[in-house]
């Protein structure tokens, strides 16, 4: 007997019992299930759920691929100092390099995925509806807008949290308001905020080295503009650009996350509108600033004044903005719903994440903050954007000439 | 000043700033062709002459049947079978003449269906015709509803059969069929232009404008026709859509109702009115890969198809569906033909489990994604799609979608929550009163998380009728 004709009596044994969904989630994950349709059109598109989040996550593989040796590469270079003549592969792709990442990256992955599905699993059982496949891509999204050491027992807590509070609460996956990797994010960062921001968090090991004689740092670029600083740092825009520069696991390598999105674009499984207009709002924003320097109206000793100088477009290469933009704001069950509504959507993400970028006392970046607040605001967007529609509906109804009626 | 700049920053498209009526031709972007192997040939096969007939009662939504008839009784072709309990001048009539054989009834002893015995001999009640230039519109309704033609006029809102008291704003026939592998209806009805003349002009008398669809490249059928607009459409399913018609010409309001009537009904009607006769037959397309050989083949409705689905080679393990893969009915090898249907269609069923169905590279199912899926690359390929639902049913998560295949000026996903949450204020404000469930199928197609679209907008326009209607 096959494996096929083996799960699909399983399968039946299974029916109506308490741990249905569970088998079936492994079922359906190795086999897409016989079932055919019996109300409304009798043929149905390829694509499913699973499909589709599939296709993100293929998205993310360079990402996560780029981040395994840059993790490695951050931390060599800030025991050993950047090499003089950068070679990619005597300097990066190296097995050293790798190993870093495949002992500090790979454990959060695991970390992620166990306890998120652990959750949804268990969710599913007791309260009997099929596993979503939500989870597949916060899974993934997770280990890469953490820092490296972020330590595995705060990883599981806020991935608890972020799958209870940011989603099961609301029905599972499609019901929820806020986009749960980032609620998992802003858990971390509210939660042990000592330990999440600073300059020793973005490298492996700086943080267990503070204090002794090793001691190495790990700033990130807007770390060293925060504190007005923009001299010292030494990476290249060639380097912010490519990704060889210390942050989050994933969200470095800005070359890397647009050929995510190009694939995500051209497989038309995310909105291009939110992407295009993040990018507008966050250079308008960058833009504005700038301006406000060239005019003179902050001085050198402004506390602002470095990262409100720095080039503007230069914002969408450094820090999570290309990141969140590309992986976060696309998020299709937190974000505007409405086609119109994307682009004023995706534009206040841009805006507001520079915004927060440059005058948040407590810690450089934005992106994560302004995605969660225009997730909130998403629905009144898009509720705006469906009543001109109702609002065009009623106002043909009444300039017509009215047609006697009778039913 | 507050409405033309909400107006300016919050239209979704601006087709709608530009009068509707200044253009007769429409060009329909949004959507998706389905293409499918087994189209049907522009060859009748010769008549096979079936004894059983079935009227079935789920093709009759929202009425209520009384039978006039009762099991034994004989019947005339043309003579009514049941009325509607409360209209009872609505009437079905028997498509055959011959003997009342049985009623299925189920729970409740609501009727299912009526089976009929046909004579071998025909007979066809007659009724007394007018003269079209001078009738009057009561002259006309009075025949109609009396000749059993009045439930071929359907209504909307509501997607029902039309209120007898009800004064239509206008009347809507499309005269091309865009669905998956439809009947083409410039050859079905190639013999029958004097009959459809003949009810557009009767039907003209009811209404203040009748509105005609017909193919941009022009229609030996229906380019011709007087007493109606013509608009020419062009473009992708669902162009051929009434619906679709409707919204771009004059789109209903509260409180309006239009009528919708099938173009090879029109025929029916037309006969009706010239000769007086109530004539069932149609030239019905036997299509889709679970045939061996795709013809048309004339049948009456609600006839015996068993010998017509032997004649065409009916393959096993295939689903045989009254009407087109988007919006007909499941039926089986021993059903009848669908009072409304001009196709009978039959696929594979697809009841298999594939393995890594959900991660492989497909080229050989539709999508109108790139997520690994190839159909983008093949626009002319022709499929050959089964009964699988190629996924499980899953919450809305993808946006963006539906509004890729949907031309209407209405938000799809969002009118498909109100309908789900039983929302009336928010089905009547996003424009429930202009849709069918047809124009949601294929929405229901390309939906990633498998809801079914059409049954959801059939509950939310029943319970509107029922709480406002």
């Amino acid at each position: 007997m096959s494996l096929k004709d083996k799960l699909h009596e399983t399968k039946l044994k299974f029916q109506g019992k308490k741990m249905a969904p569970a088998f079936n989630a492994i079922h359906t994950f190795l086999y897409t299930p016989n079932e055919t349709t019996h109300s409304g059109s009798h043929v149905r598109g390829a694509d499913d759920l699973k499909r589709t989040m599939n296709t993100v996550i293929i998205s993310l593989i360079p990402v996560m691929l780029f981040s395994f040796f840059n993790a490695g590469y951050q931390h060599f270079s800030a025991i050993n100092g950047f090499p003089a003549e950068f070679n990619m592969w005597e300097h990066f792709f190296t097995f050293d390099n790798l190993w870093v990442g495949l002992t500090t990256i790979l454990p959060l992955l695991i970390v992620s995925y166990g306890v998120g599905l652990g959750i949804e699993f268990l969710f599913a059982v007791l309260k009997g509806h099929e596993v979503e496949e939500g989870y597949l891509v916060t899974g993934i999204l997770v280990p890469l807008i953490v820092p490296v050491d972020t330590p595995l027992w705060m990883l599981a807590i806020a991935v608890a949290f972020g799958v209870v509070i940011g989603k099961e609460v609301f029905g599972g996956t499609g019901m929820n308001i806020l986009n749960p990797a980032l609620t998992i994010r802003a858990f971390l960062f509210f939660a042990y905020p000592t330990w999440m921001s600073g300059d020793k968090v973005w490298v492996h090991q700086a943080v267990e080295r503070a204090g002794t004689a090793d001691a190495i740092s790990g700033e990130t670029v807007l770390g060293y503009l925060a504190q007005n600083k923009a001299g010292e740092y030494t990476y290249s825009v060639s380097d912010m650009f490519f990704g060889f520069i210390p942050g989050s696991v994933g969200e470095t390598s800005t070359f890397l996350i647009l050929l995510g999105g190009l694939f995500l674009i051209y497989s038309k499984i995310a909105s291009w509108r939110i992407m295009v207009s993040a990018v507008i709002g966050a250079l308008v924003m960058g833009l504005i600033f700038n301006a406000v320097v060239n005019a003179g109206w902050i001085t050198e000793t402004s506390k602002f004044y470095d990262l409100m100088n720095f080039p503007f477009w230069q914002h969408l290469i450094v820090g999570g903005l290309a990141f969140g933009i590309v992986f976060m704001a696309t998020d299709p069950v937190t974000g505007a719903q409405t086609e119109l509504g994307k682009w004023y959507y995706g534009f206040f993400i841009g805006f507001i994440s520079v915004l927060i970028r440059v005058f948040n006392p407590a810690y450089p970046e934005g992106v994560f903050l302004a995605i969660l607040l225009m997730n909130v605001f998403a629905p009144t967007i898009d509720h705006y954007v469906v009543r001109a529609n109702v609002a065009r509906r009623k106002k043909r109804a009444t300039s017509l000439p009215n047609i006697q009626t009778a039913h | 000043m507050k409405t033309k700049l909400c107006a300016l920053f919050l239209c979704p498209n601006f087709n709608h700033l530009v009068s509707r009526n200044m253009s007769q031709d429409i060009h329909i972007k949004k959507g998706l062709d389905i293409k499918l192997v087994g189209a049907a040939s522009r060859e009748i096969a010769p008549a096979t002459s079936p004894k059983n007939y079935r009227i079935q009662l789920e093709d009759f939504h929202g009425l209520t049947p009384k039978m006039l008839k009762k099991t034994g009784e004989t019947v005339q072709s043309g003579e009514p079978l049941f009325c509607d309990k409360d209209r009872p001048e609505v009437v079905v009539v028997a498509p055959v003449s011959g003997l009342v054989q049985e009623i299925h009834r189920g729970e409740r002893r609501r009727i299912l269906s009526v089976d009929l015995l046909a004579d071998s001999e025909q007979k066809h009640v007659k009724h007394s015709v007018v003269d079209l230039n001078t009738a009057q519109p009561e002259q006309i309704k009075a025949l109609l509803l009396a000749s059993g033609c009045w439930p071929l006029i359907k209504q909307r809102p509501y997607d029902v059969i039309a209120g007898v008291q009800s004064m239509p704003k206008g009347i809507f026939i499309a005269g091309l069929d865009t669905a998956p592998l439809a009947a083409e209806l410039d050859f079905v009805l190639q013999d029958q232009v004097a009959e459809i003349q003949a009810a557009i002009t009767a039907l003209s008398k009811l209404t203040p404008s009748v509105h005609v669809s017909l193919p941009a490249q022009g229609s030996a059928v229906f380019s011709g026709l007087k007493d109606c607009q013509l608009h020419k459409v062009s473009g992708v399913h669902p162009a051929g859509l009434v619906g679709t018609l409707i919204n771009r010409v004059d789109p209903i309001n509260k409180g309006e109702v239009v009528w919708t009537i099938q173009a090879v009904d029109l025929a029916i009607i037309g006969k009706v009115m010239t000769q007086g006769i109530y004539d069932a037959t149609r030239t019905v397309a036997f299509v889709g890969a679970g045939f061996e050989k795709n013809q048309y083949i004339a049948l009456k409705q609600g006839a015996s198809m068993f010998e017509a689905l032997k004649q065409f080679g009916l393959k096993s393990g295939s689903r045989v569906i009254n009407g087109n893969v988007l919006t007909g009915k499941k039926s089986c090898k021993e059903g009848y033909l669908g009072y409304y249907n001009t196709a009978v269609t039959a696929i594979p069923e697809g009841d298999d489990y594939e393995f890594f169905g959900w991660n492989k590279p497909i080229t050989e199912k539709v999508s109108i994604t790139r997520a690994l899926t190839f159909s983008w690359l093949f626009p002319n390929k022709k499929y050959n799609l089964n009964t699988n639902t190629n996924g499980e049913h899953r919450a809305f998560v993808v946006t963006g979608h539906y509004e890729q295949v949907f031309p209407l000026d209405i938000y799809p996903m969002q009118l498909l929550k109100a309908c789900m949450i039983k929302d009336l204020d928010e089905m009547e404000a996003l424009g429930l009163y202009e849709v069918a469930p047809e124009d949601f199928a294929l929405t229901e197609f390309v939906c990633i998380s498998k809801q079914p679209h059409q049954q959801i907008i059939r509950e939310g326009l029943d319970l509107l009728q029922k709480e406002i209607g």
